[in-house]
């Protein structure tokens, strides 16, 4: 069909729609041969190979990294590591060195109170006894001075002073009383 | 003016070398594009691996990439097994694929437009298929059209069938390239020889002449991605049949 389509069409001097034409396959086998082997050769032998190496060795390189990458990390992560525990290592010894100053100073200080208020408790009983010893002084003279008043009184009421003695056994009575 | 889309597959006997039989052996255009393919193929493969950077440039990118693109394919179908077949559709897929798209440069040759070239190529990938799939599995290879799991009584009607369209893959398999490149390229010529003979008309037909002008923009963008998937498609068939060829298992 397309044959006889082209003849009608074809520039003069062709017969056939030229795909067709048969005399030329000879020439066309041939030359496909000759030229597909070349290409195959040069492909199979020099091209193919050589981009196989190409990308065999760039995928080598990239594990190689990779891998190499991977052992810094393990070696990054473990200095980290390290670190982090001396950190927490020194944050401990540093909280215990704490704790251990603050108890031996609040021991000092407890020290240091209980003698201050033994000392206050002493200078206290001393004030006492002397208030005491006062307090018995002032009431010694309190009884001489009620002896006085007592004479002093009668007198102005009797017209006469009274003996000591009696004023005395007076008092010691009403005192009783 | 008359301009004729099928002169662009003329073959031309550009140096007649010897006569085998009555068969004339000749250096045609068609065997020069060929040439200009596998140096091009090579200078690309080659030259832009001659540095083995590591770190690629731009032309060993794409040669990296579709070194990677073909063997992946292949590796998807038929298994490492496969493997060894590397080079052969590598050479395949290279070979059509730079066919195509010179062929797609004004006034050049599309040598996958012809036939015979698409025949001969899948005829080639056909005898592979039965040699190494005998060679390598003996007559167990039959047990492909033979299909698993079928019951008895269908296998005398299911067995030709897988017979016949085993046979008729490589006809299928090299009409499919063949047409597509010929259609296309005598579309892109039909529309820009509707921009020349619009163009002889006068200002009216200047402007006519831009319809079939955009025409052709969007018709050489589709005919540039028929190019790389024909070629693809070409290739990862043989994959296809490769692997039955390797596990005729199903």
């Amino acid at each position: 069909m397309a044959a006889t389509n082209a003849t009608t069409e074809a520039a003069a001097g062709q017969s056939k729609f030229p795909p067709f034409q048969s005399e030329y396959y000879p020439s066309q086998l041939v030359w496909l041969v000759l030229t597909f082997v070349l290409l195959y050769a040069l492909m199979a032998r020099l091209a193919l190979p050589r981009i196989g190496a190409i990308l065999a060795e760039r995928s080598k390189r990239i594990a190689d990294d990779i891998a190499a990458a991977q052992r810094l990390k393990e070696r990054s992560d473990a200095a980290h590591a390290a670190y982090e525990k001396a950190l927490a290592d020194a944050r401990m010894r540093a909280q215990s060195i704490a704790n251990t100053t603050r108890e031996q100073q609040a021991a000092a200080a407890e020290a240091t109170n209980k003698g201050l208020e033994a000392k206050l408790h002493e200078r206290l009983a001393a004030a006492d006894k002397s208030i005491a010893a006062t307090r018995a002084a002032a009431m010694d003279n309190v009884g001489a001075i009620a002896a006085e008043g007592a004479a002093a009184i009668v007198e102005r009421l009797i017209g006469k002073a009274p003996a000591a003695h009696e004023v005395a056994a007076a008092l010691g009575k009403a005192g009783k009383s | 003016m008359h301009i004729d889309p099928i002169e662009q597959f003329q073959i031309r006997n550009l140096l007649p070398l010897v006569n085998i039989g009555g068969h004339q052996i000749a250096f045609t255009n068609s065997a020069a594009y060929m040439l200009i393919i596998v140096v091009l193929v090579s200078v690309l493969l080659i030259g832009t691996t001659a540095r083995r950077a590591v770190v690629p440039g731009r032309l060993q990118s794409i040669t990296e990439l579709s070194y990677e693109f073909m063997a992946t394919t292949l590796r998807n179908a038929t298994g490492t097994e496969g493997m060894k077949f590397f080079p052969f559709v590598f050479t395949l897929f290279m070979f059509i694929l730079f066919s195509n798209l010179i062929g797609l440069i004004p006034y050049s040759f599309t040598v996958t437009s012809q036939l015979i070239v698409t025949v001969i190529l899948a005829l080639l990938v056909f005898f592979i298929v039965v040699i190494y799939g005998f060679w390598k599995n003996g007559w167990r290879w039959m047990m492909l059209f033979v299909p698993k799991g079928v019951p008895v009584y269908f296998l005398p009607m299911i067995v030709p069938i897988e017979v016949l369209s085993f046979l008729t893959r490589p006809v299928s398999h090299s009409v499919r390239l063949f047409a597509n490149m010929l259609a296309g390229h005598i579309t892109l010529q039909v529309f820009a020889a509707f921009i020349i003979m619009l163009a002889g008309y006068g200002v009216l037909g200047w402007f006519g002449a831009v319809l079939p002008f955009f025409m052709v923009v969007i018709l050489f963008a589709l005919e540039l991605l028929v190019a790389v998937v024909q070629a693809y498609v070409f290739a990862i068939l043989t994959c296809i049949y490769l692997n039955d060829a390797i596990h005729p298992g199903h």
